[in-house]
């Protein structure tokens, strides 16, 4: 079997600052992290390993720094890495990040399994791994709480829903995207450390993986940011209590009452 | 990426919803954004149709029509009783293409959020993921969608000018559901499940209805949440407490104080946890983040105990209450206790 997870570098922060030129995101100067739902991905795509054998490879499109990111799944058992950097992907939306994605899996040739966190906390969209699945023509498994089965052509999951949840089972290729309550993430063994350390990571660029020009970056990306501003105010005429605290507590009992919470 | 034309643009009509069905019902949801897409259509001059894709759903349209829509688009099939990705998009395809309209608004619910961004890489679309704002320029028909974005520090409005449709979703109980007209009719349009619609090698094998994957905040009255000012688990037990002594109130958390790991992922309000629309929220020790503020702002009283009187959230709060609430929270208890 063989397995591709795909990941993301994301601020660690919740206050990056924007470009007031592009309206994209600044990096510089904030600390980066590989995205938390991402380890989920990393751990089930080396359980899968372990368990049927094959081999599984992380991929990822950002900056030449994203490289520590894919770093740090190979020291928790994941087999090799490839990094997607180069200027033309920059300004990428998740048209065109789930179609370099897609043209890089398709790259790396003979894969059966894509598993992808269920979203990444920068931007919280959830789009791209159905998009992958749909640049790739492959069926796809949403909010995965668990691989039931799986065989050299098929995979059975459960899948979360708002209501409860479903059993659903697919052919292969197939993408599925995973939710925390798959797995508990491994930490790094010694070994681990050491070959992440050691492993060569190589970096693809648009000509390697066939990449039509007009289909990647800012001018693949359908979608443009056209303003960024603070949010509008709520409203302003806020009733301020104040006084020790027996008294607060008095002037908010007499309101929850006025609006019979009590 | 090749650009609409104008002439190519002006094909392409109405104000699109897809339908949220659960368990062979139309849910809330799909009338918040039949209501959005109204506003919207009326600015257009357009109409608002809704597609439903489904099993055993003919009779239930009549609501539809009530919330605003003109048209119910309706895919009735035994084969759209479980949820298959694969088909549903190749049925949106279909109809996007036969049918041509400006704007695609769907529910960002785990359904909506599987369906959409696969029809957008189809129909070489623009998508833009839960949007807390929707406007329509009434005379190119350009959509602006507003979303909190980087953290939910900064809203970012987007766009997608060259392509059509237009695509955007919207997470459930973020726009207000309009007063239903039950005088209101509307036409509807039949549409088959084409063989070559179906996914043969994807099989629903079974469905689970249950609420242990969520804790239920939407359904609450009233909503008592803590943030980082909780300072612990223990703070939250004493939020607890406070919810047990008054009737129909759950407890709901922020973002930092789920990750810090005080209090499970399921009371999490905000752009990444749930949204909520209570009749009262009271938010203990919130800073108020915009990530958490979308999630609750449409609240229709929110009360904040704080004591840092220039926090964001004190700023929108209805009511703001300056002090220590490890003091404040229990004399309220005993006040309740007492009654």
């Amino acid at each position: 079997m063989k397995i591709v997870v795909c990941i993301k570098q994301v601020p660690a922060t919740n206050d990056a600052k924007i470009d007031p030129e592009t309206k994209r995101i600044i990096r510089k100067g904030i600390k980066a992290i590989l995205n938390p739902f991402d380890t989920y991905a990393v751990e089930e795509g080396v359980q899968l390993r372990d368990k049927f054998g094959g081999e599984v490879i992380v991929l990822s499109m950002g900056p030449p720094k994203a490289e520590a990111s894919l770093r740090e799944a190979i020291s928790v058992g994941i087999d090799r890495a490839i990094l997607l950097s180069d200027r033309a992907f920059g300004g990428s939306d998740t048209w065109a990040t789930s179609y370099t994605l897609a043209k890089a899996i398709k790259k790396i040739g003979d894969v059966d399994l894509v598993i992808c966190g269920k979203q990444a906390i920068d931007g919280d969209t959830a789009q791209v791994g159905p998009g992958i699945a749909a640049h790739l023509d492959w069926l796809q498994a949403t909010y995965v709480m668990a691989v039931e089965e799986i065989s050299s052509s098929s995979i059975r999951v459960k899948r979360m829903h708002e209501d409860g949840y479903d059993i659903c089972e697919m052919s292969l290729p197939a993408v599925i995207t995973v939710v925390k309550d798959i797995n508990t993430p491994r930490v790094p063994s010694l070994k681990g450390r050491l070959a992440s350390n050691k492993c060569e990571i190589p970096v693809w660029k648009p000509d390697d993986i066939g990449a039509d020009i007009s289909k990647i970056g800012l001018d693949g990306s359908p979608t443009r940011v056209v303003k960024t501003q603070p949010p509008p105010p709520r409203h302003t005429n806020t009733k301020k209590i104040e006084g020790s605290s027996i008294e607060c507590a008095q002037s908010l009992l007499r309101e929850l009452r006025l609006r019979s919470v009590i | 990426m090749i650009a609409f034309t104008d002439a190519e643009r002006k094909e392409y009509h109405n104000i699109w919803v897809v339908a949220e069905i659960l368990a062979g019902e139309i849910q809330p949801v799909t009338h918040e954004l039949t209501g959005a897409a109204r506003i919207l259509a009326d600015l257009r001059k357009s109409e608002v149709w809704v597609v439903v894709m489904g099993s055993g759903i003919e009779g239930k349209l009549e609501s539809l029509f009530a919330y605003g829509a003109d048209v119910a688009i309706v895919v009735d099939n035994p084969g759209l009783s479980g949820f298959v990705d694969e088909t549903e998009a190749q049925i949106m395809k279909r109809l996007i293409v036969k049918y041509k309209p400006e704007v695609v608004i769907c529910g960002a619910t785990t359904r909506g959020r599987a369906l959409i961004p696969r029809v957008s890489v189809m129909t070489h679309c623009g998508l833009t993921a839960d949007c807390t704002g929707l406007s329509i320029d009434p005379e190119n028909g350009d959509l602006l969608q507003t979303r909190p974005a980087f953290g939910g520090n900064i809203m970012a409005t987007i766009r997608c000018s060259n392509h059509r449709p237009q695509m955007a979703t919207v997470r459930p109980r973020v726009m207000k559901s309009p007063e239903p007209d039950p005088g209101r009719a509307g036409r509807i349009i039949k549409e088959e499940m084409l063989t070559s619609d179906t996914e043969k090698i994807k099989q629903i094998i079974d469905v689970f209805h249950s609420t242990e994957t969520a804790y239920n905040l939407a359904d609450a009255q009233i909503i008592i949440s803590g943030g980082r000012g909780m300072k612990g688990p223990e703070g939250f037990n004493l939020l607890k407490q406070f919810a047990q002594r008054v009737g129909g109130a759950a407890v709901g958390a922020s973002r930092a104080a789920v990750d810090s790991g005080w209090i499970p992922y399921a009371h999490q309000v905000g752009q990444t946890g749930q949204t909520v629309q209570t009749k009262v929220y009271i938010a203990c020790g919130i800073s108020g983040q915009i990530q958490h503020l979308v999630g609750m702002q449409s609240c229709d009283f929110i009360i904040a105990i704080d004591k840092n009187p220039d926090t964001p959230m004190m700023q929108i709060a209805d009511i703001a209450v300056v002090g220590d609430l490890f003091e404040i929270i229990p004399e309220i208890i005993k006040g309740i206790t007492n009654l």
